[in-house]
């Protein structure tokens, strides 16, 4: 065991043991552990295996980023071992190994790696006869964990939060931002994506005590204070426009809105590179520092440290003070400042070599850090040969740099520039409402951090709105926290930049001597940075290799784009609940007690027929239409849309948005509606009543009533006509009483006069039936008098059980969306998207008649202009397929063929029971659409059928059914 | 292993040279000078010297090559479009996609998977039905089918989709394919440049010199060149370019986003698309979903993020594949679609003579990258329009002779 004595901010609850598995090994760690900690204190250093060569890999940075030590948990994949909560019982597993992780059979792939080399993938494997066999290879040795099948589908919640400052971040900086912001009146919340606050103030101690109270102390007035909340394991997602954040917790996703955003989130530590700098027990000097301070772990037994900056030096100071011993510090710089940090460790007498690097590091059997070989470099970096010596050691802490984690910044459109001192970039100019401190922003003194914060506070409460006085000055850094080139060239590689891909130093030269030698290109071409860790250890020094290689500097080469998310987040926090919204008519549940079968209509589900017991589907579908032609029958249209359109220039309004006249109309009048798109496409239909001087109500098509009711909107902002359109989809309620005897049933509900000279076709009247307020229109869509009711909502239900009861001596019954299709059919009436498509102009349905070019302006009048002076490239007829026609219908979209090729399509077809035929709808050429002329469907195993163009419409082609004969 | 991956290991240095030179300089004058170093522009000055021996060519990329459009799709190659127009172009573009990677000698990892069209309503069968006899009557393997044949070859599918969309069937393509987008970039890059067309990249036209309706030359940031004939194939900046000529294209720009998982084990062999969800999604060699949705709702120029991307597009893919709660998104992006009002592309002549236009890509440029170089370098040579673009003109809309493949868009826009 290594585990140390009690940590002052230790995140262990020593009362509770873990028992968990972990590659078929029982193993036992403390609550609060993570599980690459608790394995870590139990001796377990190789954890996981690399991606491309299948190295065995520990922990690297202990703060996310560890891709390599990713674990199956059950049903979860590519669990991050080196930040997730380990839980009693846990049955784990390393991702991506084909045997396990010890005798994982791909790990030979490692001595193959120099046939290997960057984008290999794309020079070979190509043969067009044996790709398809080399992929399959391809796919059973790519990705990382499995998906079990078996995931029932997890529905989480969402939150809408607010505040005035959102604070990215609780180290020093974030919670000091917090508090500045707080004291000024701001409502404040900061979020840290770790188990608990504090960030680095309570593990980059350098073994002084005293180092933490700052953190402890801001901490304790942060959780006081009554106007911060404290969001303790919750990352930032992403940033979106007007400061939009997701916040992401084990549970769900809240997304804030802030007035002002205050990046404080630090900045990654970043590997060194030399040869083996991947072996289990090499890792980020910050990663020993939260094994110590977080898990009382001892990361090893003897380290050497490697450093370019005062955090190394603490490192080895918190080691010492761990029990570890140090056999060395190996500091990448050519001399090593004076500083009381470098002298206690020489007091302890640890041995300080300036312009030293760790040239290799060195394996045991098991593939774990047995020791190092150290050289001298000189000023560029160069091996100095001859140099190299032997440490025996097992623990290399890296401490040469960091990158900020700007992720964010960048996400808001932050302008960053380089900063040679710091050898970091940092924000230029940041956008307005968003603010930065700490290492994010250049700052990596702790007194320093703590001032930045409390600057960024005040800016970003006076942003919100908040008085805030006196102005605080960030004293500026005098010592450079990250080396310019922690790099260290070996002949033999294995120099890793990039952990998640196995991405050695030589990747990136070869790349750029193949011509990859932009960032972006360099990213795509050798996969820096796409892993899931998406280049937060490697992207800064694939950038300082690719300045080098190029002769740039940073600022020139400059980054790539960095795009959500932060953190990978779960699709189930993304999705939520999972929002399908359906709509039902206020007659939904007379439909369902009536057997009624629905279809999906839209957002609607609408009776696609009413089933009745020992009956075919065909077989009600034909009786309830056989019911509207001989007796009467009611169906629910309240699907429609449904607007009305008050105001002086109502009237002009809808001159301009159909194609008709409708100013002209009488009070009491209905008129058919054809809407066109800008380019004369016919897109919607309906039926507009004026039911009084300035008001109109009229109704579009189901499928088509939102888009209408948006776009009639937009209209009417951009024309400022006198007018005012309100939507009443919802509010209204309408059903279509149809067939000979309807107006019989109506009677018994009306007082009415419902005679042809009061309630002639197509008239409109307001009053009441069964003592509702009802407008109704008497219109003929499935060829039968007949009125359309629209009542209140609220009273739809009622109006139906009261036609009902009324129609029962005349044998009345529902009828539902099939039967009616079949209805309108029969009297040639088209449906708009199933009769027309995404180019059909109104004259090639023939309805010349309803554009009215003499007006001034209608939406689509200037195309139709011109349409109408070109020839028809096709026309829409009735067709009838032969009287005794047997074998195979043909469906709806199969083509007319003429002389082999394509003449069209039929776009609707049913038997008719009133015609006693198949008949149909179809597109065919002009040349084609004279009545009588006989043409060629194509079913889909290719037979053909024969069928005859003929007049529509097929039944009753007078019209006489449905309006009084003159 | 292939052997000729022996070559890296037995090397002492890198054996591979630059697959695409640099140049300082632009030369005072070019004989074809193509806007965009995409896809579609790296093609053009590719097929331009291979069929045509024209070199004397630049390619001038604001940016890097591959990196608007060619490098932001989600990579799916099919032809089953929905007009005869549509369907012959993309057949010719799917034919010369399989035999590129020979070509390139670069694998493209062309990859055919068998694309579906799921279909959740009855209208979305009558299209697939529509699109289904086209496209046999071209000679494109394209059928309906039920949702048996969906579950087959994607058994882990919810048929139901959570309950609110079944599957009624689905518009099944067996040649549909993926493949890796930046290399096809790449490949038309390297093979331009072996013949001798120069690729300058971070040179952007300022400005575009048109005397008595004639292309005379091409401002740049690097300067000006002399030249008779341009192709423009800017996606997304098209307006910018054509303003700079002085006519108008009735293109309007929506984003479109996409989002990657994290990788996992590959269990999606095929490729799914769902007009009434909002989705596509194929697993990629890499072992991520590779997923997109619909154009964003509204116009503008732009490749920033929405929040409400991925959280629809979540939600769709659950209904799908419930079992994918757990399962991460790693990185979501967007790309600038040129759309145009009957969904099919605005390519060929122009009002000005020598300007020539490969534009309107909208959600659909990716797939047809072989085919618009091969036809643009035969128009931009022979002064009038390729036979297989010639229902793609700009003049349809003139003559109000549109091209509708609306139904053909992968999911609703």
């Amino acid at each position: 065991m290594k585990r140390l004595p009690a940590m002052p901010d230790e995140w262990l609850d020593r009362s509770r043991t873990v028992r968990f598995r972990f590659e078929g090994r029982s193993f036992e760690g403390l609550a609060g552990d993570s599980i690459a900690s608790a394995l870590w204190a139990a001796g377990q250093r190789s954890q996981g295996r690399s991606f491309k060569y299948h190295r065995v890999r520990g922990i690297l940075s202990a703060a996310n980023h560890d891709v390599n030590v990713m674990m199956q948990d059950g049903p979860k994949l590519n669990t991050r071992g080196d930040v997730v909560a380990v839980r009693e019982g846990m049955d784990l597993t390393a991702v991506n190994t084909f045997g396990g992780l010890a005798n994982d059979k791909a790990r030979h792939l490692n001595k193959l790696s120099r046939f290997l080399p960057v984008g290999f993938y794309y020079k070979a494997f190509h043969n067009k006869r044996l790709f398809p066999l080399w992929e399959k290879m391809f796919r059973r040795i790519t990705g990382l964990g499995v998906v079990d099948f078996s995931t029932p589908h997890i529905r989480t919640q969402k939150r809408y939060d607010f505040c005035d400052v959102l604070v990215i971040g609780a180290g020093p900086s974030g919670l000091a931002a917090a508090l500045s912001a707080a004291e000024a009146g701001a409502s404040v919340v900061v979020c840290d994506e770790n188990a608990r606050a504090g960030g680095s103030g309570l593990f980059q101690l350098g073994a002084d005590g005293a180092r933490r109270q700052h953190t402890v102390s801001l901490l304790q007035q942060v959780k006081a204070h009554p106007r911060i909340r404290l969001l303790e394991g919750t990352y930032a997602g992403a940033y979106y426009a007007d400061r939009w954040v997701p916040l992401i917790d084990e549970n769900r996703m809240t997304k804030m809105r802030a007035k002002s955003v205050i990046v404080a989130s630090g900045a990654y530590e970043q590997p060194s590179v030399f040869r083996n700098n991947d072996l289990p027990g090499i890792m980020n000097g910050s990663a020993m520092q939260r094994l110590i301070y977080r898990y009382a772990v001892k990361p090893c037994n003897t380290a050497v440290v490697l450093a370019a900056n005062a955090d190394g030096y603490r490192v080895a100071l918190d080691l010492l003070a761990a029990g570890a011993a140090v056999a060395a510090v190996l500091d990448m710089r050519a001399s090593v400042p004076a500083s009381p940090l470098a002298d206690a460790l020489r007091a302890k007498g640890v041995e300080i070599l300036a312009g030293h690097a760790v040239y290799e590091a060195h394996a045991d059997g098991k593939g774990e850090l047995a020791g190092v070989t150290a050289c001298r470099i000189d000023g560029s970096g160069r091996v100095v040969s001859g140099s190299q010596r032997r440490i025996s050691c097992d623990g290399v802490a890296m401490s040469t740099g960091w990158s900020p984690a700007a992720n964010l910044l960048y996400q808001a459109g932050t302008r960053m520039r380089f900063d040679d001192l710091l050898q970091q970039f940092v924000p230029e100019q940041l956008p307005e409402g968003v603010f930065a401190c700490g290492k994010v922003n250049g700052v990596f003194r702790l007194e320093s951090r703590i001032t930045d914060g409390q600057r960024a506070g005040l800016a970003a409460a006076a942003n919100a709105g908040f008085e805030v006085s006196g102005s605080i000055t960030v004293p500026a850094e005098t010592e450079s926290p990250s080396h310019a080139w922690p790099v260290v060239a070996h002949p033999d590689g294995k120099n890793f930049v990039d952990f998640d891909e196995d991405l050695q130093v030589k990747d990136f030269e070869n790349a750029v001597q193949e011509g990859y030698d932009n960032i972006e290109l360099l990213k795509r071409f050798s996969t820096v940075g796409m892993g899931p860790s998406q280049g937060k250890h490697s992207n800064m020094t694939a950038l300082r290799i690719l300045a080098r290689l190029t002769g740039k500097s940073p600022q020139q080469v400059g980054t790539t784009t960095a795009r959500p998310f932060f953190h990978p987040v779960p699709l189930s926090h993304l999705a939520g609940r999972g929002f399908s919204p359906q709509r039902h008519s206020p007659l939904h549940g007379r439909h369902a007690a009536l057997g009624a079968v629905f279809m999906q209509a839209g957002a609607w589900e609408r009776p696609e027929y009413y089933a009745v017991p020992g009956k075919s589907r065909i077989d009600c579908i034909r009786e309830e239409a056989r019911r509207v032609r001989t007796a009467v029958a009611l169906i629910d249209v309240g699907t429609l849309g449904k607007l009305e359109i008050r105001g002086p220039q109502a009237g002009e309004f809808l001159n301009r948005v159909y194609t008709g006249r409708y100013d002209n109309m009488k009070v009491g009048a209905t008129r058919y509606a054809v809407m066109c798109d800008e380019s004369g496409v016919l897109s919607d239909e309906g039926v507009v009543a004026r039911v009084a001087d300035d008001v109109f109500y009229f109704t579009t098509t189901s499928s088509g009533a939102a888009t209408v009711y948006r776009e009639l909107s937009r209209l009417n902002i951009e024309w400022k006509l006198d007018c005012g359109l309100i939507n009443l989809t919802g509010s209204y309620s309408a059903m279509n009483l149809a067939g000979p005897a309807s107006r019989k049933v109506l009677a018994q509900l009306t007082d009415m006069d419902l005679s042809s000279a009061a309630f002639p076709y197509l008239a409109v009247r307001s009053g009441t039936v069964a003592g509702i307020p009802a407008r109704m229109m008497r219109v003929g869509f499935v060829g039968e008098w007949g009125y359309e009711i629209h009542v209140p909502a609220e009273y739809g239900a009622t109006l139906w059980d009261a036609l009902m009861k009324a129609g029962e001596s005349s044998g009345i019954g529902p009828f539902g969306v099939e039967a009616q299709r079949l209805l309108r059919l029969e009297k040639g009436h088209l449906i708009v998207s199933q009769d027309t498509d995404g180019l059909t102009n109104p004259f090639e349905v023939g309805m010349d008649w309803a554009v009215k070019l003499d007006k001034p302006f209608f939406t689509g009048k200037r195309s139709l202009q011109i349409v109408r002076k070109m020839p028809l490239k096709r026309k829409l007829v009735g067709f009838r397929l032969g009287e005794n026609h047997s074998g195979e219908v043909p469906k709806e979209c199969h083509l007319i063929i003429q002389d082999g090729d394509i003449a069209g399509r039929v776009t609707s077809i049913s038997w008719s029971p009133h015609v006693g035929r198949f008949i149909g709808l179809a597109f065919v050429l002009p040349s084609m659409s004279e009545t009588g002329t006989a043409f060629q469907i194509r079913l889909t195993d290719g037979s053909m059928v024969n069928a005859e163009v003929c007049d529509t419409p097929f039944f009753d082609p007078k019209d006489e059914r449905q309006k009084e004969i003159e | 292993m292939p052997w000729r991956l022996l070559r890296f290991g037995l090397s002492k240095s890198h054996p591979e040279p630059r697959m695409f030179t640099a140049h300082d300089k632009l030369k005072p004058s070019y004989d074809v000078v193509i806007i965009g170093g995409g896809g579609h522009g790296l093609a053009s000055a590719y097929y331009l010297a291979r069929d045509h021996g024209i070199t004397n060519v630049a390619v001038l990329e604001k940016g890097y090559i591959g990196g608007g459009n060619t490098g932001r799709n989600t990579t799916i190659i099919r032809s089953n479009y929905l007009t005869p127009e549509g369907v012959k172009f993309y057949d010719k573009s799917v034919q010369l996609y399989q035999d590129l990677s020979t070509e390139f000698d670069l694998n493209l990892f062309y990859s055919t998977r068998g694309h579906f069209t799921l279909a959740h309503t009855d209208s979305a069968m009558r299209t697939m039905r529509w699109r289904a006899e086209v496209n046999k009557h071209y000679g494109i393997a394209s059928e309906v089918v039920g949702p048996e044949e969906v579950k087959r070859q994607t058994p882990q599918i919810d048929l139901s989709c959570g309950g609110h969309a079944p599957i009624q069937g689905a518009l099944y393509h067996a040649p549909g394919a993926v493949a890796r987008h930046d290399a096809v970039a790449w490949g038309y890059g390297r093979g331009a440049d072996m013949r001798g067309a120069e690729i300058h990249q971070q040179t952007a036209v300022t400005g575009i010199e048109v005397k008595g309706g004639k292309v005379v030359g091409v401002h740049t940031t690097k300067g000006f060149i002399s030249t008779n004939k341009v192709i423009c194939a800017v996606a997304g900046f098209t307006p910018r370019i054509t303003d700079m000529v002085g006519f108008k294209t009735p293109i309007f720009v929506h984003p479109l986003q996409a989002m990657v998982s994290e990788p996992m084990k590959p269990w999606l062999d095929t490729i799914l698309v769902s007009g009434s969800l909002h989705i596509y999604v194929s697993q990629s060699a890499r072992g991520e979903l590779v997923m997109g949705a619909s154009l964003d709702p509204y116009e503008v120029q732009s490749t920033r993020s929405t929040l409400d991307f991925p959280e629809g597009l979540a939600a769709h893919l659950l209904d799908m594949f419930p079992f994918l709660s757990h399962s991460k998104v790693v990185r979501q992006w967007a790309g600038m679609a040129d759309m145009t009002p009957d969904f099919a592309p605005i390519m060929g002549m122009t009002p000005v003579e020598g300007f020539y236009l490969d534009s309107g890509w909208g959600t659909w440029g990716f797939k047809a990258t072989p085919v618009c170089g091969k036809t643009m370098a035969w128009t931009a040579v022979n002064d009038k329009p390729h036979e297989l673009i010639t229902g793609f003109s700009l003049d349809r809309f003139r003559n109000y002779s549109l091209t509708g493949e609306k139904g053909a868009a992968s999911v609703g826009h």
